[in-house]
């Protein structure tokens, strides 16, 4: 590999404190590594561990969580639930030949834009390292009735 | 299930692409031509569109015109966050009768364009994100907004100058307002100081009429000496729990004679007063300052010989007599209290000036905090206004030390705003009351309000010594007879280029601004954030200064940041304001970000019943399902992840339209 491999991330944030820091990171001018796509949710309790499967299986090689400090969130304890699934989650990966490191969850509180940045940073540069995730046979994950859904209408 | 279906009766969607340019914001950096060319490939989109600034007048005439002359029936615009925009172009939408939810608003400032060093990436960034949102609005289903009735009243956290502005501003407009202090009296900070710079009012003067008419004003309930425990519900519909510790003295029984003070067994004050800073003297029974509100006195028990060995002659029970005032077995009381808004007043607190021992506070006697100066000058302070050494002697010269605990990044970056305007004040008392020599140690004069240059000027003509420089430290170490038994202030003067040794009889420390100590706590209470520092952080520090990201709670003074108290009054004033704009309101529109279950699909688990946190869902026994009650749902979305086969779901964060983002966002993308 002669040129530098450069991974796809996946950010799912939460609106009220890691959405909050990635825009005040904009507002700040403060750069970062452009290889991040992020997704707002109202809350990290929202994430399922089918939708950071999905994120691998849609061609991420690397999926960053972002939560409310602990005690802080909006929704009294969404992160904490965030937090058992993504450890549950991490035990699970290897056996779809996922490194677990290629998940990381992360409390960044909304003023928080210098901990924001060195958080993709550091974890774009991991994934970097880490090299792109090639699976073998991606898992079939959702619910067959979104499957056709979403093939359906993209294929429309 | 899908809005692909439902919102375009069979006919293929027709999606419309705008794209900002923010003026250089993002055109700057992503090359936006492109960016419309790319948009025009992916599915479905019909119509893609740049302009200067989408948000403007034309740029909004320019979407509504587009949506009816192509047929569109979904909405895509990448601007900047949604937190700004979204709103406004969900109007857009339901202007042009597109379903306001059938829109979606892509953030390429904040999250691409801010960002990103290389123009290139930036411009692959935005695309991929354009087609995520493209791929996922055509999930979205048409949803109406929540509305639910607002609940008149407005509880006000705070007693300080902040609050007491604000709850007058609104029991006047006919609001009823219920002002919640946790110290004995109202009246906050300002009620300890002398004068106010830089009219030099007395701040007595201006603050207890406004006190008493608090506490005359029929709108206006005061709960002192009393803290919110629990903040429920949403906005316009906020139930507030609010514990009132025990004083002691039966309120509503008071006439605030004060005999029973008079009668206590201890005939002279003997225990530090909290309110003057430990530096005057109350008895176990006590009011904290002549002109508190209420005029109600309380009972420490720490101290009251009844309360530690129960063989007290009780001179205050047989003083208030028939009145029957006082009340030894009080307890904690809580007053449950329903209302449309709540505004955040909490204030601040100084800087402990013991962190910094070069200072010697806490070491020499002499060296005293700005606040406790406060006290010393006021007259009906501990010394009845008068400036005095520990030892009883009027000071000679002062130093004041400016920017203890700002500006410094060993303690706090911040400029606290007040500490300039505060120690010229301060100089000029110290000038007029005792004739002393005053030097002003200062890193840069900030003096940025109307009047305060003016003063400024002032002071420099008065004689007072200005000494530009960070002082080192304070020291009793005598190197000169001169020295001898005073303080000596060792400092840089960067205007002459050396360092000078300058004794002085009493050093005042211009203590900076911090956070209330329990400021996270409070966040927690209120479900509301922290900007850098604990200070509380405003929804737009420009545009929405005194709202929080959570609807319903608005913020007034220093519990935002270090404000003087023209800035505060004019916040409160906002903040007054604001809620009044929300509780006048008969209906209030909440976003539709619920969620909902498919009893088709639901199995009655139950995992969804435990894990809510606002315990919105039931288990319906007849029908085995899991049921929603839905005005009681905030939108978390906890169910819906947690829910093993799919029929929990969130409105505007389906499965599909999540699935849908992020394979958009990753599929084709290199």
């Amino acid at each position: 590999m002669d040129e530098q491999f450069e991974p796809k991330l996946i950010g799912i944030l939460c609106n009220w404190c890691s959405y909050m820091a990635a825009d005040l990171v904009g507002t700040s001018r403060i750069r970062y590594a452009p290889n991040i796509r992020i997704i707002r949710v109202m809350c990290s309790g929202r994430i399922e561990s089918q939708l950071i499967l999905w994120a691998f299986r849609s061609g991420a090689d690397g999926v960053l969580i972002g939560g409310c400090n602990p005690g802080d969130c909006h929704y009294q304890e969404g992160n904490y639930k965030a937090l058992r699934r993504v450890t549950l989650l991490k035990q699970m990966l290897p056996q779809f030949g996922i490194e677990p490191e290629r998940l990381r969850l992360d409390w960044i509180c909304a003023s928080c834009a210098e901990e924001m940045r060195k958080t993709v940073e550091g974890f774009t540069a991991q994934i970097r390292n880490l090299g792109p995730l090639r699976l073998q046979t991606p898992p079939l994950l959702k619910p067959i009735k979104i499957e056709m859904e979403v093939s359906r209408h993209v294929e429309a | 299930m899908s809005g692909f279906n439902s919102s375009t009766n069979g006919h293929p969607p027709r999606i419309g692409v705008f794209i900002c340019h923010c003026g250089t914001n993002i055109a700057g950096k992503v090359n936006v031509p492109e960016v419309v060319e790319f948009a025009r490939t992916l599915p479905f989109v019909a119509v893609a569109k740049e302009y200067k600034y989408m948000c403007s007048d034309p740029g909004q005439e320019m979407i509504k015109h587009d949506i009816q002359q192509y047929g569109l029936t979904r909405l895509l615009v990448a601007a900047c966050s949604p937190h700004i925009h979204e709103e406004t172009f969900r109007k857009v939408a339901s202007e042009a009768s597109i379903n306001p939810f059938l829109f979606q608003m892509v953030n390429i400032r904040e999250l691409v364009s801010w960002v990103t060093e290389d123009g290139h990436e930036a411009t692959e960034k935005a695309k991929a994100m354009i087609r995520a949102a493209a791929k996922r609005v055509l999930f979205h289903d048409e949803l109406e907004p929540k509305k639910y009735p607002v609940k008149p009243g407005v509880v006000v956290v705070g007693g300080g100058i902040a609050g007491i502005h604000a709850a007058l501003v609104m029991a006047d407009a006919g609001e009823r307002v219920y002002l919640v202090e946790r110290e004995p009296s109202i009246g906050g900070h300002m009620a300890m100081f002398d004068k106010t710079f830089p009219t030099l009012d007395c701040a007595a003067c201006i603050l207890t009429p406004k006190m008493t008419t608090v506490r005359r004003h029929p709108n206006i309930t005061v709960l002192s000496y009393s803290e919110v425990v629990e903040v429920s519900g949403f906005v316009g519909n906020f139930k507030v729990k609010v514990k009132k510790k025990p004083r002691y003295v039966v309120e509503e029984k008071c006439v605030g004679c004060y005999e029973c003070i008079e009668a206590c067994v201890f005939k002279e004050p003997r225990f530090p007063n909290e309110f003057d800073l430990g530096l005057g003297k109350r008895k176990p029974i006590y009011v904290p300052f002549p002109q508190a509100v209420p005029p109600v006195p309380m009972i420490d028990p720490e101290t009251c010989i009844q309360f530690r060995t129960g063989k007290c002659p009780k001179g205050c029970v047989n003083a208030c007599g028939d009145r029957d005032g006082i009340d030894f077995d009080q307890k904690d009381e809580i007053v449950e209290l329903e209302v449309g808004g709540i505004i955040v007043a909490t204030g601040f607190d100084t800087f402990d000036a013991s962190r910094l021992p070069y200072y010697g506070y806490g070491i020499y006697p002499n060296v005293y905090t700005g606040l406790e100066v406060e006290r010393l000058l006021n007259a009906s302070g501990p010394t009845g206004g008068e400036v005095l050494l520990r030892n009883g002697q009027k000071p000679q010269s002062v130093g004041i030390i400016h920017c203890v605990g700002s500006r410094d990044e060993n303690t706090n970056r911040w400029c606290s705003r007040v500490c300039c305007m505060y120690s010229l004040k301060l100089a000029h008392l110290m000038k007029e009351r005792t004739g002393a020599e005053v030097y002003n140690f200062y890193i840069d004069i900030r003096a940025p309000g109307k009047g305060y240059e003016e003063f400024y000027d002032r002071l420099l003509q008065e004689g007072v010594h200005f000494i530009r420089g960070k002082v080192a430290e304070v020291s009793d170490w005598a190197m000169t007879p001169d020295e001898e038994n005073r303080l000596v202030i060792r400092v840089e003067d960067t205007l002459i280029g050396m360092v000078r040794r300058i004794p002085v009889d009493m050093v005042i420390l211009s203590v900076g601004l911090e956070p209330q100590r329990d400021a996270q706590e409070v966040t927690k209470l209120f479900n509301i954030s922290c900007s850098t520092g604990n200070w509380f952080m405003e929804r737009h520090p420009k545009l929405a200064p005194v709202s929080t990201m959570s609807a319903g709670i608005y913020l007034a003074g220093a519990c935002q940041g270090p404000k003087d108290i023209p800035d505060t009054v004019a916040q409160a004033g906002a903040a007054a304001a604001e809620v009044l704009a929300l509780t006048h309101k008969s209906v209030i529109e909440v976003e539709p970000n619920t969620a909902f279950i498919d009893e088709r699909y639901c199995s009655g688990c139950q995992i969804c019943v435990g894990l809510c946190p606002y315990s919105a869902i039931y288990y319906d026994e007849e029908k085995k399902v899991a049921v929603l009650n839905e005005p009681l749902c905030l939108g978390c979305g906890v169910c819906a992840a947690a829910c093993p086969s799919g029929a929990a779901q969130q409105h505007l964060f389906q499965d599909e339209q999540l699935y849908a983002e992020i394979e958009g966002a990753l599929v084709g993308v290199g």
